[in-house]
């Protein structure tokens, strides 16, 4: 992966790699937030602010950490950066646009334990991308995430008035929709490669 | 005894709850993957709730959150550090889900709901047994995936040459289609049980 082009890391972030349809992170959110458009664009645009701010200081503590000889203390380090970044975006949204943060507010604590976030920060650590590469990397995995919350969440807004069976409501209809998206995807596969 | 039964069927996290879904979809192409998975997760459940039971009366609760992470996150980083030590195939298999175990709701969970407010050996139990319902999990889903997928069990062939294995469910698809069917499968049995009483 470190010897592809810039451009080629964006798309195959967003589309062969797709963090919810081909890596599996951050399904939690996709599962539940994602019942009304409005709030999966909310959600998206959350966790776009806090995965790229959440890479961009992780890289360079994990370079701090590598120097030092001590890269199993990646984990944790990573969490309490994480963690404490979701809170600071909090105070920092509330004091200077008291609107953004009503309509974003309540996914902020959730995206701590989004494992989108923290799956991004580690995969650009592991698959050893450059800091430009990786906040690269970074943008386009939000991007991906963003794409399939908004299609999910409009596919949901049309099986709402459907008739589903009563054991496949709520959360096996929506797997097996994603399975489908997921199917979708797939044709994307090899791109970049 | 009923903090041990309630997370294998009842309140199983995985397929009752819904709770880390990332790991249940990741890491069930083959069964010895889940199972891997499902000790570690065992493990990291009983000790975190163990520790947090112990420092119940010690952490504030306003900043319990970051308290409970950091407790999580040193033994996610023991189970890290063992499986590259001894389970090389295993750890490379696992990836960054090993890691991520830290962010599984499934523990978090756990540690609020319950550990911060029971003593240390119901907590203890209660992990284990949350832990055991997780790997179930796992196993199912893995089992499913990897017998349709592979035509093999734990790498044993089940099968002879025909049919040919349906690659699709190693693949991502797979993956959450299986779940789904899964869970359909599960509230279609906890229907029937409520019907009869």
């Amino acid at each position: 992966m470190a010897e592809m082009s810039i451009f080629s890391i964006f798309l195959v972030s967003i589309l062969a790699n797709n963090v919810v349809f081909a890596r599996f992170l951050g399904i939690c959110p996709y599962l539940g937030v994602s019942k009304e458009l409005s709030t999966a664009f909310g959600m998206s645009a959350a966790v776009l602010a806090v995965m790229t701010l959440a890479t961009a200081i992780t890289y360079p503590v994990f370079e701090g950490l590598k120097a030092l000889d001590i890269q199993y203390l990646d984990t944790i380090s990573f969490i309490v950066v994480i963690a404490s970044l979701v809170q600071v975006v909090e105070i920092v949204l509330k004091k200077t646009a008291p609107s953004l943060y009503q309509s974003l507010g309540i996914f902020l604590p959730l995206i701590t334990t989004n494992c989108a976030v923290m799956g991004t920060a580690l995969l650009s650590v592991r698959e050893e991308l450059s800091y430009f590469a990786s906040l690269v990397f970074t943008v386009g995995s939000a991007i991906g995430f963003a794409m399939a919350l908004i299609i999910f969440a409009g596919i949901r807004e049309r099986l709402e008035v459907r008739h589903v069976p009563k054991v496949l409501q709520g959360a096996p209809i929506g797997l097996i929709t994603a399975g489908i998206l997921a199917l979708a995807f797939m044709g994307f596969s090899g791109l970049g490669s | 005894m009923n903090e041990l039964v309630k997370g294998i069927w009842k309140e199983n996290p995985i397929l009752r709850l819904l709770l880390g879904m990332c790991p249940m979809l990741a890491v069930t192409t083959a069964a010895s993957n889940a199972i891997g998975m499902g000790l570690s997760v065992i493990f990291v459940l009983v000790s975190a709730n163990v520790t947090i039971s112990l420092l119940r009366n010690v952490i504030p609760s306003k900043t319990r959150l970051p308290c409970f992470i950091v407790v999580i996150a040193t033994f996610v980083t023991i189970v890290d550090l063992v499986l590259n030590a001894f389970f090389p195939d295993i750890y490379s298999a696992l990836g960054i889900f090993i890691p991520l175990i830290v962010v599984n709701c499934i523990i978090l969970g756990r540690a609020e709901a319950f550990a911060s407010k029971h003593p240390v050996l119901e907590s203890a139990l209660d992990g284990l047994g949350m832990g055991i319902g997780a790997l179930l999990g796992f196993f199912l889903l893995a089992a499913v995936r990897e017998i349709l997928g592979n035509g093999t069990l734990f790498d044993v062939k089940l099968f002879g040459e025909d049919p040919t294995p349906a690659l699709v469910f190693i693949l991502p698809p797979g993956a959450f289609i299986s779940l789904g069917f899964l869970i359909a499968g599960m509230n279609a049995i906890e229907a029937r049980r409520k019907a009869n009483g």
